[in-house]
């Protein structure tokens, strides 16, 4: 097998995939969920039902707030109690639909069926309108509506559609179990997407660690016969699934600093958005529920949950037994770029894709020590950064050199402070590097807008 | 559980500490300081005790009474600079003359540039080139080895010492080598200072850090193609004036010095590129110290002048940023 990777930095943490052979169940519905109006990157969408209102599951309750918006569902049927301000999981308040659930009753027009449809709408509008509608947004990390970005601006072009089935992160297997699972709805949704992109070739890119997968989608794409579709085989490192990344391996294009992923005619959703979009398109199921991958070696049972959007991470917690004790961090994602968990009370979003439990010796940072400019942070970097220039720089609050030494292009993919031998907190600081120079960026160019407004008056 | 911790991603670290590679580099040392001690005897291993005990403790009473802070020996680079400083130096050298050693190495050359990641130039070079130039006569007599139960040492010059001597007499390189020959050389059965003896030994240390990957082997390996290079074309040239390569690769603590003291983190460049330049850059200066210089070997200097331009090294040779040209 060859294997193809991007080409600058990674790292090769552990990949400790110990729930790999935990096959999706469907988690038993909580008894209120509780579906927030920003579960995506854009403005919020705003709530279209009232307190006392009864919801069917797939029920639209909350339309798009803007272009780059998403419409949400319910995700249960019952009544809707409050919509109220609630804390997300990182303490954060923003605004949640509480829903008590009462049976399971669906909205008319979904398909409930198993029913594998594979015949292609030939309208690649009504295939993205569809995709509108269901709500889908990039369920791999950045939640990015997907219909804005099936949608590339005038004068980009898509050449190929990659499907990212890389799953780089440590520890999570639920795009591993849909794509064994779920792989034919995979592929229909891979040739909805090709579609939908005027009938662009499509990779799906599957990282060698799951060889199941491979030789499964390669089966169905052969029984399928759709045509322009090949699985390639990724060689395992991190961060293989990041996009900029994923499109150097597969197409080998950089899309430059700022840029998007169409400016080099790439278009990139992972394998839980292509499964979205297929009982989008074929099934008019919106996205109500997902898959999360429970797991961690303190948690003593791994699993893989079908839950429904908006169930309290407490209700999923407890139904596999609670907390551990030695539990001391527990991470919405996987241990690279997750997301500490600071509230339990928190519901998941259509991004949340997985729970994991480390041990304090897990996680534990060791005391800061002197740079010994071994190199290893800029080794790593798969941005060709020099996170211990960034983070000297970011210490010194000196944001024009941060911005000269590309802070901004920072995918915070966490390698540099993963590698660093010293333990030097480096992704910390050059965060706040960051932050500011994309403000500088964006105040430049918001000013140079001004300007050129002005002119033409 | 009593309270979730939370701190921003990533939220697990690879094991490299700087305690782990350090202690990876003592281990890749292992076979050469095994190799001189059975073939110097327990004079070796006085100089080494002396060296690695110095370097420690001055490093810790540094720390400790004028810095006032925590002690750093944990990190291990004492004591890897106390094992290469020993293997600097001839066997035979008094322990107050390591000790003095130690001082510079360790006081002058990286605590009082802030200690280690702070120093400009490798600190046991240092401590070795104040040794050579302060006491010489300690530094250049060198005995024949006798093995660990050998009896009498003999003295005698190390290889290119004797071969600048003899050069100066009017005798021919090739008069002169012919009194070595290269498995000698490889297996270390000359004179010369410690760690100049054994070249597989620390060969073998330099593929084990290579496989733990705590170097990258480009910068030794193009010290080694340089020298090979430019001995080259001048023993093509004059044989009887010149060396040839492989007595200029074998012998003078080449290898030493391009596996484990030009690798050092601190003071070499960052990126596979500066790494490279560097690399030539000290392989072009060692051969032209030797051939034309005032002192045998030449390495220690050449290392010490390259170290010296390792932050333009760094500022010229960037990895290129994704996306950018
Ligand atoms: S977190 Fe940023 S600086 Fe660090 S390795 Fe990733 S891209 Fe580079
Ligand atoms: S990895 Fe850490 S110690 Fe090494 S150069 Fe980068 S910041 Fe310095």
């Amino acid at each position: 097998m060859s294997k193809h990777t991007f080409s600058i930095g990674g790292v090769h943490p552990h990949d400790n995939k110990i729930s790999r052979e935990c096959a999706i169940t469907p988690l038993p519905i909580a008894p209120t969920v509780y579906i927030g109006v920003s579960q995506h990157i854009g403005a919020p969408s705003v709530p279209c039902v009232a307190v006392g209102d009864k919801v069917k599951v797939g029920q639209v309750i909350a339309e798009p707030g803007g272009f780059v918006g998403a419409y949400i569902h319910s995700s249960v049927s019952g009544t809707v109690k409050s919509i109220a301000p609630r804390a997300d999981l990182a303490g954060r308040a923003s605004t949640h639909i509480e829903i008590a659930v009462e049976g399971d009753e669906w909205a008319d027009g979904i398909d409930t069926t198993d029913t594998l449809i594979t015949a292609i709408p030939e309208d690649p509008k009504a295939i993205i309108e569809k995709v509108k509608l269901g709500g889908v947004v990039g369920l791999g990390g950045a939640t990015f509506p997907t219909h804005v970005k099936l949608s590339p601006p005038p004068g980009s072009k898509c050449e190929r559609v990659i499907i990212n089935g890389c799953e780089c992160e440590p520890y999570l297997t639920s795009d591993f179990r849909t794509l064994l699972e779920k792989g034919e709805q995979v592929v229909v949704g891979a040739a909805l997407l090709q579609k939908a992109m005027g009938g662009v070739p499509c990779t799906i890119a599957i990282e060698e660690n799951k060889p199941e997968a491979i030789a499964h989608i390669r089966e169905v794409i052969a029984k399928l016969g759709y045509k322009d579709m090949e699985v390639m085989v990724m060689k395992m490192m991190y961060p293989q699934g990041g996009e900029k990344q994923l499109i150097d391996a597969v197409m080998h294009r950089q899309v430059g600093s700022g840029a998007l992923p169409i400016s080099v005619g790439a278009v990139v959703q992972n394998v839980a958005t292509a499964l979205a979009v297929y009982e989008a398109v074929q099934k008019n199921k919106p996205i109500i529920d997902n898959s999360v991958t429970v797991t961690g070696e303190c948690f003593p049972k791994q699993a893989n949950l079908l839950v429904r959007v908006g169930t309290p991470l407490r209700y999923i917690i407890d139904y596999l037994g609670g907390v551990p004790e030695e539990a001391a961090k527990i991470i919405s994602g996987g241990p690279m770029m997750g997301r500490a968990v600071a509230n339990l009370d928190a519901a998941t979003v259509k991004g949340t894709g997985a729970l994991l439990f480390l041990t304090e010796k897990q996680t534990r940072r060791a005391p800061e020590t002197h740079c010994i400019r071994c190199g290893k942070c800029a080794d790593a970097c798969p941005m060709g950064l020099e996170p211990f220039l960034l983070n000297k720089l970011a210490k010194n609050a000196d944001w024009d050199a941060c911005e000269a030494n590309a802070a901004q292009d920072c995918i915070e993919c966490g390698c540099c402070l993963y590698s660093c031998p010293a333990h030097i907190p480096l992704l910390d600081n050059i965060r706040v590097g960051k932050g500011f120079a994309l403000s500088a960026i964006r105040a430049r160019a918001a000013a140079a807008k001004a300007a050129a407004e002005a002119a033409k008056k | 559980m009593s309270k979730l911790l939370v701190s921003p991603s990533p939220h697990i670290h690879s094991k490299d500490s700087t305690r782990s590679l350090m202690l990876d580099v003592v281990i890749a040392l292992i076979p050469a300081v095994v190799c001189s001690v059975v073939f110097y005897g327990w004079q070796e291993l006085l100089v080494l005790g002396v060296s690695v005990a110095s370097c420690v403790l001055l490093e810790w009473a540094i720390t400790k009474y004028m810095l006032k802070k925590p002690s750093t020996i944990g990190d291990l680079s004492a004591v890897v600079t106390g094992i290469l400083l020993a293997l600097n130096v001839p066997y035979t050298t008094p322990w107050w003359v390591v000790f003095v050693g130690a001082v510079v190495a360790v006081g002058v050359a990286k605590m009082t540039f802030g200690g280690l990641g702070q120093n400009i130039w490798n600190p046991a070079l240092v401590g070795r080139v104040f040794l050579l130039v302060s006491f010489p006569t300690y530094m250049t007599t060198w005995s024949k080895p006798q093995g660990l139960f050998g009896v009498d040492a003999v003295s005698g010059p190390t290889p290119l010492g004797a071969i600048q001597e003899g050069l100066m007499q009017g005798s021919t390189v090739q008069e002169l080598t012919s009194a070595y020959n290269y498995k000698d050389l490889l297996f270390a059965n000359l004179g010369g200072s410690a760690g100049e003896v054994c070249a597989l030994a620390l060969l073998a240390g330099f593929v084990y850090l290579c496989c733990r990957k705590v170097i990258k082997p480009w910068i030794t390996l193009s010290i080694f193609a340089t020298v090979a290079l430019v001995s080259l074309i001048f023993w093509g040239v004059n044989p009887a004036r010149f060396t040839d390569p492989l007595f200029n690769l074998l012998t003078g603590g080449l290898v030493l010095g391009a596996c484990f003291m030009a690798t050092d983190y601190v003071t070499s460049p960052m990126s596979v590129k500066g790494g490279v330049v560097f690399g030539v850059g000290i392989g072009l200066l060692t051969v032209l110290i030797r051939y034309f210089g005032s002192y045998p070997e030449g390495v220690s200097f050449a290392i010490l002048i390259m170290n010296s331009v390792v932050p333009l090294l760094n500022m010229w040779f960037k990895q290129k940023k994704f996306g950018r040209k």
